[in-house]
């Protein structure tokens, strides 16, 4: 799937929630099934700092040229968002995760979460992946 | 005190946030504001607005006698001896700067010392480590222990003959911890080292009387009183604050001005430099006659009331952290909800329209302390409810069976 077919598929499934905390429900169930990060990966350098919560971000290019994200928070709301971006941006070729734009945070109503005054780490780490996918992209060339 | 009939004073209070009728618990990072010192700020706009001192006309006399005012109310507030030690900044964290600044180009020298302690607010250690370390004095720590209560006992063994200065705050923003400033204060003077109370989280809900304490400097935040935002107070003995050079530049702050030779003008003018704030020092004025009105301690005892009432609804959720057990605290309760992070419970609180403040709360010295990320803070003012205590222990009920079942 491409990455917008993926972002319509989440503003969907979003659609079915009308209250807020059923939204959250569903993000804390996405944020403790997603893949954990090993605590040796949770180095300085993978940390992306937030006053409010921390995200861990791993990215490696894989055999076929997509490339592969692992992350982690410890906050789980932070972490269920985190979830969705990974589903969003995961085995996805470099070249598309510099060029698409990331709509469906906002489509989906949590757009207050990327506010940069929250400071929960999450504004840094689509920086961060888009910083992996421009790099994964040059190391091709 | 009629809760009720008081809360129709403040107009923001009656607004639904998500569907749920609006529970403001984060006053201790700022109070709302009652329809009077709003009213007082629109008037001045449309009745008194002109730029204050040294204007010839009408409005500018007006203008000024409305600043002067107000520092004339705040002195009789806090009980200053003059109006030369009312200075008025943007805030308390301005007052600290001001006079992390001025005290440390006049005092410090290298090798020197100050005694910080472990709970203040940052804005009570960047400054100071801005001008006093960066000249070469040497930060040491008063520490408190895991109730949250300061170990006094320690201050002695930190003052040395190179103390030059103890900053110290009277209440815990985090914590809630009221201090024994008194104590520390005469300790401090046994040894004839100057006291700074940031008295930011103590204005609202304790009397200040600052020739009782006999504390050197205050420092205070204007909208932590239900006055506006971009106002506050530094108080200082006159000794000191004539000593002291200017910390800003500017109009207002001077008597002549040449290329070879400045001179400054007199106390309280020559820490006021540029145009200041004069529509806030009104609002100030009149949110301290409306405080007045009410009565400091009618609206402690209120205060107090909610925060026994919260702490132990809290308690009995079971499953809770509570940090800061001082014995005698104003109406601050910092807490985690074991197993969750207090950056989700907050989020989930907001969204059934309960505003509380997560994180660090600007003292991560504490949260090193705790060995913790950050904790929730809900912190009471005058017009909360013990309904919207229930609200608020609703709220985290259902904020802990979301996130740890």
């Amino acid at each position: 799937m491409t990455i917008n077919e993926i972002q319509n598929q989440i503003i969907d499934e979003f659609s079915d929630y009308e209250e807020w905390l059923d939204k959250y429900e569903y993000l804390i169930e996405l944020g403790n099934s997603l893949e954990m990060i090993s605590e040796d990966q949770k180095t300085p350098d993978n940390i992306i700092q937030g006053c409010q919560s921390r995200v861990w971000l791993v990215a490696k290019l894989d055999d076929d040229g997509t490339v592969c994200f692992f992350a982690d928070s410890d906050a789980i709301i932070t972490k269920g968002i985190i979830a969705l971006l990974i589903r969003v941006f995961n085995h996805q070729k470099p070249q598309d995760i510099i060029n698409t734009e990331l709509y469906f945070i906002d489509k989906i109503g949590l757009s207050e979460n990327l506010s940069p005054t929250r400071a929960n780490g999450l504004l840094a780490m689509i920086k961060q992946i888009r910083y992996y996918a421009l790099a994964f992209n040059a190391l091709k060339k | 005190m009629n809760i009720n009939e008081l809360r129709k004073d403040f107009p923001i209070l009656s607004q639904k946030i998500y569907g749920h009728n609006l529970v403001y618990l984060d006053n201790a990072a700022t109070t709302q504001k009652p329809q009077c010192v709003l009213d007082s700020v629109m008037k001045f706009y449309t009745v008194y607005n002109s730029n204050i001192h040294r204007g010839v006309h009408y409005l500018s006399e007006k203008a000024t006698e409305i600043y002067e005012n107000a520092r004339l109310k705040v002195k009789d507030f806090i009980n200053a001896k003059s109006r030369s030690e009312i200075i008025f900044t943007k805030g308390s964290t301005e007052a600290i700067n001001t006079l992390a600044y001025s005290f440390s180009l006049k005092y410090i020298k290298p090798g020197d010392e100050l005694i910080i302690s472990e709970m203040e607010h940052h804005s009570n250690i960047v400054p100071w480590q801005l001008y006093a370390q960066n000249k070469g004095a040497v930060i040491k720590v008063l520490p408190f222990d895991n109730n949250g209560e300061l170990l006094l006992d320690k201050l002695e063994s930190l003052i040395t003959e190179k103390t030059k200065i103890i900053c110290v705050t009277f209440v815990s923003n985090t914590l809630g911890t009221v201090n024994d400033i008194e104590k520390i204060i005469k300790k401090a003077h046994e040894h004839n080292i100057p006291v700074l109370v940031d008295a930011a989280q103590a204005i609202q809900h304790l009397k200040i009387d600052v020739q009782r304490l006999d504390c050197d400097f205050l420092a205070l935040s204007g909208h932590k009183i239900y006055a506006e935002t971009g106002i506050g107070i530094l108080y200082g003995k006159e000794k000191y604050l004539e000593e002291l050079p200017p910390y800003q530049g500017g109009g207002d702050m001077i008597k002549n001005v040449s290329f070879e030779k400045t001179t400054y003008a007199e106390l309280p003018l020559k820490f006021e430099a540029g145009t200041s704030n004069f529509v806030g020092a009104g609002s100030l004025h009149t949110a301290l006659d409306y405080v007045d009105r009410i009565g400091i301690e009618n609206i402690s005892q209120h205060e107090k009331q909610l925060l026994d009432y919260a702490t132990n609804k809290v308690e009995e959720i079971g499953g809770i952290t509570i940090y800061g057990r001082a014995k005698n605290k104003v109406s601050v309760l910092s807490f985690n909800v074991d197993g969750a992070h207090n950056y989700d419970v907050g989020m989930i609180l907001d969204k059934l329209g309960i505003a509380v403040r997560t994180g660090q709360h600007c003292t991560e010295p504490i949260m090193t302390h705790f060995s913790i990320p950050g904790t929730v803070r809900a912190s009471f003012a005058l017009y909360n409810t013990f309904e919207e205590v229930d609200r608020l222990v609703e709220g985290i009920k259902r904020a802990k069976k979301m996130l740890v079942g």
